[in-house]
Parts: structure tokens; sequence; C-alpha cells
């Protein structure tokens, strides 16, 4: 083993083999404040040597939910699906930075070898990736080569009813175990070490159009999922399961039942196939035991007719008490939907000196801001083109227009059904404030058409379709400032992309484009230092790592998982 | 696990299904029911509006199917196959294989059948033109040769029209000849990327003071691939251009009366539609 110096300033974030504290190869503790420098990183580079070589003898470190709460202090390793519990996907690594961007390079590629989109975020834990794919994939990898330590695949059945793809966005990891969703909508644990199968737990028949897709969150000892299925007409819900055992310990219907409160927000019987699917990873606030989820359309989505009211919980941000699932609040982004404006995008906190708050760039063209104690809305503002709304009510919240629904013949409405955002990842940086996020510049045609509800089939009311004249149809991703809504600066996208941002303390943002792009830019002015091509439009959100003294950054395209780091 | 082995399964197990398929779906069980036909058009709506538009009077990306031939076979079976399987090489993906809509049960894609069938024009929509005289125009006189490409002879600079005829409307080849500009047509289409390049008119000066004008082939952020008046293909990166301008002006002239009669571009149309008739829809 390489030996390197230890100034000893962060190895007490490290934990040995048996998940105590790690005390580093000099065997001393030392208090001095953590730093997430540079200097910090290539000093921890033998504490993650160390680590590396324990997984390969005798196991890896347990991950604990205290490590999960305090990821930031293990900059080295990505924990969970937004990288922390506040959802900002920021990595606290700087090595690679603004001065040497520049000069990245492709370190490994990991082929799935899977057609269809690839969406993963992988985690890395103490120098093992832990990814998924395409058909429920999942595999372990050596962090520093790509090379499989082990690979899985479920065994689908052959009449799963995926929405938009057969694609899966990653993992979540407790113990010595990781968590999938799956397609035929189980909840699977997988042993971190052996990818063995520990327990499968049926969260609903997939037959009546649920499918799971999202990463899952863990949170003590829970392991919290959502379902998709808003174009089946399902009834959506939020669960937890035990780790341990994949015992379910409670449900959050989306939809609410009889003599539930909301329910008088649905016409008949229309709260029984009222979709509002939960299919993007929440966010956990600790201090308050609070977990945040976002929702999506009421079913049938292009069809309001049937279903009057506001359609509760559909298109909103939900407050759970983490142990219980009991609603603390609620905040609906869109009422009584009929352009597919989920809300599914990650909640992600911020904070503003003491206001503690939630912000969310919304696929219906307006950045939130709420209020993440009472769900009080504070501010909305348009980052994207928007035609669906032109006024607010009495809290500042849009109102949609009557003459934006769908019509038999397709009515032109911004943005589009794919949204002024979607599910990709956007990020907050604590060092510079901001909030970047991937917009889409698109309108559609949107048409209505009765269509009877059959279980199990696809249940949209009609169809969208692109404008024939094609314009706007573009992208960007922006710098929005949450304390104005205001946008500081974009990077213009030649076509809508599908791809998440990642920001780092090197001053960097990351981001794709369709065009097939991996690109880094300055954090602060837009301007874009390095670019790779990788073949294929990025469908992924970015994350970073690092393993002996060197920070990667990944991304996958295609069915690639690329890696990118220093010469 | 071994993937292989799952792989070397499905594949099997994908044979055997499609094999019984086949030979039970020659025949169309719906044939002009009318309730089919109305789920078949919530399906359509559903599933092939995206790119067939409403209506399947076809849209930016996919043929008119109002048209009682089609280009990949027009018997129910042809239809069944193209739905169920796709079209390789072309947008039309295979059933379930959409990544935006589902995938339909057999039963389903027989309703969608039925609808296609219910909006077909029943008067077979032949023009009134000279298809020799469209021809003699075409490579002649009216000097479409020069930049678009049929059955291999032609030019390069706009698209292939070998099969454009089998596949919009006669309103659209026309509308597309009076005003180009209208609607670009798609270029390049990438795997993975939900839309394909459309042919943009791009005008460029290189670092040498050269100045091309074009049509943009592939493009991104950072780098130009257009091929030139000339045919030749250019790679530029951007930050080398002294300038780069890129319009939806077509590099087509808009035929208007007197350039080319409406006599003359019936007969354009004519032989557009004589053109690229379907093989039987053999792969």
């Amino acid at each position: 083993m390489k030996k390197a110096p230890m100034n000893g300033a962060i190895e007490e974030r490290f934990l040995d083999c048996e998940g105590r504290p790690f005390a580093g190869a000099n065997g001393k503790k030392n208090h001095r404040p953590a730093s997430f420098g540079m200097t910090g990183l290539l000093n921890v580079s033998a504490a993650v040597l160390v680590i590396a070589a324990c997984f390969a003898s005798s196991g890896q470190a347990q991950v604990t939910p205290q490590r999960l709460r305090d990821s930031a202090k293990e900059p080295q390793n990505w924990l969970m699906y937004s990288g922390d519990y506040a959802g900002r996907r920021f990595s606290a690594l700087d090595q690679i930075n603004k001065a040497n961007a520049h000069a990245l390079v492709p370190k490994w590629v990991y082929q799935t070898m899977a057609s269809g989109k690839f969406e993963t975020t992988p985690l890395v834990v103490d120098g093992v990736l832990y990814g998924t794919g395409q058909d429920d994939r999942a595999y372990a990898l050596d962090a520093r080569t790509g090379r499989p330590i082990w690979q899985y695949q479920r065994a689908l059945p052959s009449d799963i009813r995926p929405c938009c793809g057969r694609v899966n966005r990653g993992l979540a990891i407790l113990g010595g175990k990781v968590f999938l969703g799956t397609l035929d909508s189980h909840v699977i644990a997988l042993d971190a070490k052996t990818g063995n199968v520990v327990w499968d737990a049926t969260a609903f028949d997939y037959r009546k159009g649920y499918s799971i897709t999202l990463a899952p969150l863990a949170i003590k000892n829970l392991v919290l999922i959502g379902v998709s299925g808003g174009e089946y007409g399902i009834r959506g819900f939020i669960d937890a399961y035990d780790a341990n055992s994949g015992e379910r310990k409670w449900r959050f219907y989306t939809v609410p039942g009889p003599g539930e409160p909301g329910h008088e927000t649905w016409e008949g019987d229309s709260w029984k196939v009222g979709g509002s699917p939960a299919w993007i990873t929440g966010t956990y606030e600790p201090a308050t035991n609070t977990t945040f989820w976002t929702t999506g359309n009421p079913s049938p989505s292009n069809r309001g007719e049937g279903r009057a009211g506001d359609n509760l919980y559909s298109n909103s941000l939900l407050a759970l008490d983490a142990d219980t699932g009991k609603l603390k609040w609620y905040f609906q982004y869109t009422k009584h939907d009929e352009h597919d404006y989920d809300a599914t995008q990650v909640p992600v906190m911020v904070d503003q000196g003491e206001k503690r708050l939630i912000v969310q760039a919304n696929r219906n063209g307006f950045f939130y801001v709420v209020d993440r104690a009472t769900g009080k809305l504070i501010s909305a503002n348009t980052y994207a083109k928007v035609t669906w709304s032109d006024s607010k009510d009495a809290r500042g919240a849009p109102v949609a227009r009557k003459d934006a629904s769908p019509t038999p013949d397709g009515n032109r409405v911004c943005p589009g059904a794919a949204g002024a955002t979607n599910w990709m990842s956007p990020t907050y940086d604590p060092q510079t404030s901001l909030f970047y996020v991937t917009a889409r510049e698109q309108c559609d045609i949107f048409s209505t058409a009765p269509q009877p509800y059959e279980e199990g089939h696809a249940y949209y009311g009609s169809a969208y379709f692109p404008n024939d004249d094609a314009a706007p149809f573009w992208g960007a991703l922006r710098a929005i400032d949450p304390a104005t809504g205001k946008t500081k600066w974009e990077w213009k996208h030649p076509s809508p992309t599908w791809s998440g941002v990642l920001s780092t303390a090197g001053g960097l943002v990351f981001t794709g484009d369709a065009e097939g792009n991996f690109i880094a830019l300055d954090a602060a002015t837009g301007k874009a230092l390095w670019h790779f091509q990788c073949g294929a439009s990025v469908y992924s959100s970015p994350m970073a790592f690092a393993i002996d003294g060197k920070e990667y950054v990944a991304v996958a395209a295609g069915s690639a998982l690329l890696t990118f780091g220093l010469p | 696990m071994g993937w292989n082995l799952l792989w070397c399964c499905g594949r099997l197990l994908l044979w055997s299904a499609a094999a019984l398929t086949l030979r039970a779906q020659e025949k169309n069980p719906f044939a002009e029911d009318a309730k089919a036909a109305k789920l078949g058009e919530y399906e359509f709506r559903a599933n092939c509006a995206f790119c067939h538009g409403l209506g399947a009077r076809g849209g930016g990306r996919g043929p008119d199917l109002t048209r009682a031939r089609k280009k990949h076979g027009s018997s129910d079976a042809d239809l069944y196959r193209t739905i169920n399987e796709g079209v390789p090489g072309t947008a039309m993906p295979a059933n379930g294989a959409t990544q935006q809509g589902v995938g339909m049960t057999a039963e389903e894609i027989w309703q969608v059948i039925t609808y296609i069938r219910s909006v077909e024009k029943k008067a077979p929509a032949q023009p009134v033109g000279d298809a020799g005289h469209g021809k003699e125009l075409f490579n002649g006189a009216g000097a479409c040769a020069n930049c678009h490409m049929i059955e291999g002879k032609g030019g390069r600079l706009g698209p292939d029209l070998t099969s454009t005829g089998s596949s919009r409307a006669i309103e659209y080849i026309a509308d597309s000849v009076r005003n180009p500009n209208q609607r670009l047509a798609q270029g390049i289409s990438e795997a993975m990327k939900e839309f394909s390049q459309e042919y943009e008119t791009v005008k460029v000066v290189d670092a040498k003071g050269e100045k091309l004008t074009g049509v943009v082939l592939n493009e991104d952020n950072f780098s130009l691939q257009m091929m030139d008046t000339k045919e030749q293909i250019h790679l530029f990166q951007k930050d080398k251009l002294r300038s780069f301008e890129k319009t939806r002006e077509s590099l087509m002239p808009a035929y208007d009366q007197k350039m080319l009669s409406d006599k003359d571009l019936q007969d354009i149309v004519a032989f557009l539609l004589s053109l690229g008739a379907p093989s039987g829809g053999a792969q």
C-alpha cells in the first residue's frame, strides 16, 4: 500500500471495516476543523486506500443512519441519490476545479450492454460504486477501475407497465444492503457484498399499472420509495419498509380515501384512479424528522372532465413524518392539472439566514420557494416560457387560465408535456448560493378525448404532440438566485436535454446535453471550461466521488457509465 | 447470475412468442367494427399521435396514415407487423419500445388498425397529373434533382424524396414545393435523441475568411458538421469560425407560379406518388 502523509485533518470522517471511526494511518485522532479543500482531499488518500483494502479482504464498512445524516463529513463518498439529505447534489470535492477542469480525461467506462435510457446516479461507498441500469440491473464496481464485483438483473415479467422506458435511477444503501425499486413494483434488498437478494417485498400488483423507477431513500432503519403509474390510473403512494426485514412500516396514499381530508377534491369515484404517483426520490430534514416528497399528475393526465376539484395531493410537495408517514403539511403546485405538470422534481432544502426553505423549479415553468416548516408559499416566478397561467391567487400561487385546457383538436400551451424541466436533478451550490436547473423551452399541442378506465391500461385521456413549426425547441442550464427567483446566467442547449446537474466545491457545475456532450461550466459565470462527447444523449444526473486521493466525476450516457478525472 | 443466460432465455421466449403471434395475426378480427375503431382511436392518441398526428393525418415525424397505400405494406398483416416490430432504421419503434407510451396488447394493435382503416381516404388519392412529365421536370427544367435524390440518383443537399410520395399527403408535398420554409425536413436521426436534426440553412466564414453556405448535418454547442452547396462536408469548431449564422429559411427556392405552374406542380407530385411502391413489406 502506498503511504501518503496524513495530517489527520479529516480522518475522523472515516470508518474502519467494522464501521468504527477510522483513526487514520498514524493511529492518532486529531480534532482540527475539517477542510474540504484540495489539501484535505489529498491527505485522505491513505484512509481511503485502507478502507478499499478492507473491502477486498473482509467486507466493507457499514453505512449507518448516522453516516447518512453526516454525509457532508465524507465528501469522497456519494451515499444517496442526491448526494445528501437536503437534495443539493453538491460535492465538497475541489481537486477538479476551475483552474484544471480543461484537462479532464476519461478514466474508465462501464457498459451495461443494455438499450434504452440509462438514468442512474451511482452511489460510492469507501471505494465501491453501486449503480443500476436498464431493465432493473444493479452492480457493484471497483470505483478505481470500473471492474465489476457483482452484477444483478431482476427477472422481470414480460407484461410490466413502465411509463417511459425500462429505466431505473439508482439505489439506496444502509447497513450491508443496497435497495432497489423494480419495474414490477417490488422493493428488494441486495447484499452489498454479493448482490444476492436478501429480501423481496411486493409494493403493489404491477399488472394494475404500478412500477418503481426511483432510487429509494434510507432514513434511520427505513427504506422509503414512491411509485410510478400516473399514466395508468393508479392510486399513488409513498411506502416505508424495514431495512432489515422488508416489512412495510407505513404507507401514505397520495390520493385521500373516503373520510380523509382532501377526499372532497375528487369528483365521484375519480379518486380511485387518481394517479398522483411519487416517482422521484424525496429529501429529509433530520432536525424535524420530516421527509419531503413530491407527486405527479392526476389521472387521466390530459382530461380534467370527470375529476372536478383540486385533485389533492397530485402535483404537490408533501411533508411527512419519517417514522409514521403522517402528513404534516402539503403545498399543491398545480391544481386540477391537465398538462402533465408533475411536481416530481427533487425538493431541495436551502437555508437563507434563519429561513428554512424548500425550493423547486417545477415542471409547470415556475420556480417556487416554500417555507419548509409550514408549507407556506414565499414566492413563485417563471424561469421558462409559460402560457398556462397569467395570474396569481391571494397566496401568490399561479392560477391556470381557463382557455389553457386541452381541446379535442388540440390547444398550444407552454411548457409542453415534458415540462419546463422534468425528473433530472437540479443542484444547489452553497458556495455561489445559486440553484442550477435544466430548463426545457418547448410548447406542445394538448388534445383531449374521453377515455374509459381499464385496469392496467394506459389512461391518458388523449395525447399531446409537438408543434408543427417546432419552435421554440431548445434548452438551457439556468443559474437561479433563490432569493430573487431571477436567472443570473444561462448556458444554452441546442435542443432540450434530459441531463441533471452537479455542482462541486471546485467552482464547477457539470451537465450533459442531448447532443451527447458532458460539460463542465464555471459555476459563477456559466462559461464552458471543458466538454467530452459521450456518443449518446445524457439522460442522467451526474455525481462525484474520490478514491486514492483522486476525484472523479461520473455520468451515465447511452449504455455507458463514464468517469472522468485529471490525467 | 449470468446476464448472457438471461439474455438467451429471453430471446428464445421472444422467438417462440413471435412465431405464435405471427400465425394468429394475418387478419384483423375487428375489421369494420366501429366500437373497436373507437377504442383504437384512444390507443392511437396515446401511442401514435405524437408522431402521426391527430386523426392520423401525419406530423413532422410520422407519415400520413390516411393514405390507403402504406410505405411498409398495406395489408392487415403488414400493418400489424409494422406496429408490433417497428421499422428498423427509421424513427418507428417496436411496440412497447417508444419510451413514451406503453406497449399494446395484440387486441389493442388490431383496434388501432381498425381505427386507421376507418380514417383512410376511401377514394384513391391519385393525383390528376402526368407522372412522366413530372419526372422530366424533376430531372430537367425544375432542377429538383440538383439537390434531391430519387432511387440513388440526384443531389444530396436536400432530403431524399424516394419515399416521400408514399408517406406524405398530396397537400403536404405541394405546400413544401411552394413554401419550403413552412417546415424543414428531418435529417440525421441519432439513436438516443428524441428529435433528429433538421435541414437548417447555415452560413459560415471560416478561420481563413472563406464563406460557405449549406445545410446543417449535425451540430452541437461546440462543433458544426455541414454540407456546402457543392456537397462538400465540413467540420468546424465553432469557436474557430469568424462568423456563424443559422436560419430556418430553406436553401430551396420557393417555387411560385412563375417558376412552376399548378399543372407542372401536379405532374411532379404525380411523379413522386408513383415512386416507392411497397415491396410487400419484407425486411
